[in-house]
């Protein structure tokens, strides 16, 4: 956990819409929060070391790419194994948000989730496999759970007091 | 789908990758890509507009910024699930919602100010709508990369 200053704050909150898509966007950043483009780059590039910033990009809406199957995979994975198994499930292409979660017996046993975009659920299901190969003797149980429909995505907020 | 032309997808490859922090970081872009900064910046304000794009601009890490995150799930009979749905969106607390194929078929994200009001929101879902909430925060991440190529 990292405490945010009072302009780091500001910051964030100037930035939760998006960046401002214009030649000199810091600076645009910076008339705005009266400081200096300077100081903007310099309090970004200080975020992005503290890993609050992970990074300045795009974020597309995986259905208009072409990337209908969303499948978020979940595994019962052997808890001395996990540590050890957790990363390589991560580097296989096209996982992403891989991460360990509590189970809440009986009614969930999962314990490692990964996410799997593909462009139908034969892509996301030959995806499954590779992971369920890797993990091998050390997963108990599996399942594959499609998204059907986003109900609500608005972003992450800091609320403005 | 999305019909899109090559320098789109060249923008879009490009950009899901990250912008460098420089005083004029689309003209570094652009020089990149083989375009005009002025083509970039028109074609990154279509993509957004159409909706290929959600959002462009700084992600942060938001258990960094000092407060609290869970996914939580709710397993709700079929036809309770869009008026479920509907109370669970009013909070404001809630970020992402998307209905799933299974038992446990609505599942959300939570990010609050503070790590002790994920517990409290959780408590008021489950006192709102009536069905209990699986509290799954993440213990550990192995990666985060959401690379989707075009």
């Amino acid at each position: 956990m990292s405490e945010l200053d009072p302009l780091d704050r500001r910051l964030i909150l100037a930035t939760q819409e998006g960046l401002p898509l214009v030649p000199r966007p810091y600076a645009a950043l910076a008339e705005r929060l009266g400081v200096s483009a300077e100081d903007v780059l310099a309090r970004l590039a200080a975020l992005s070391e503290r890993g609050v910033l992970r990074r300045i990009a795009a974020v597309p809406n995986h259905y208009r790419l072409g990337y209908r199957a969303n499948g978020m995979t979940v595994w019962d994975v052997d808890d001395a194994r996990i540590a050890e198994l957790g990363p390589r499930v991560a580097a296989l292409p096209g996982v992403s948000h891989c991460y360990r979660r509590p189970r809440h017996l009986p009614d969930w046993p999962y314990n490692l989730f990964a996410m799997v975009h593909g462009r139908d659920r034969a892509e996301v299901q030959a995806q499954a496999g590779r992971i369920a190969e890797l993990l091998g003797a050390a997963c108990r149980g599996q399942a594959i759970l499609y998204s059907t429909r986003i109900l609500k995505k608005s972003g992450l907020r800091l609320r403005a007091d | 789908m999305a019909e899109l032309d090559a320098l789109e997808r060249a923008i879009l490859n490009r950009l899901q990758r990250g912008l460098p922090l420089l005083a004029e970081p689309f003209a570094a872009v652009a020089e990149e890509l083989g375009c005009s900064q002025e083509e970039l910046l028109v074609r990154l304000q279509r993509l957004l507009a159409d909706g290929v794009l959600t959002r462009f601009g700084p992600l942060y890490n938001a258990e960094r910024l000092g407060g609290g995150l869970t996914l939580a799930a709710m397993a709700v009979p079929q036809d309770e699930l869009e008026r479920v749905a509907a109370r669970v969106n009013a909070f404001p607390e809630v970020a992402h919602n998307y209905a799933r194929e299974h038992r446990y078929n609505l599942w959300f994200v939570l990010a609050t100010e503070s790590r002790q009001r994920v517990g409290e929101v959780i408590a008021a879902i489950e006192a709102d709508t009536g069905y209990p909430v699986l509290d799954l925060p993440k213990l550990e991440e192995y990666g985060l990369e959401l690379y989707l190529p075009v």
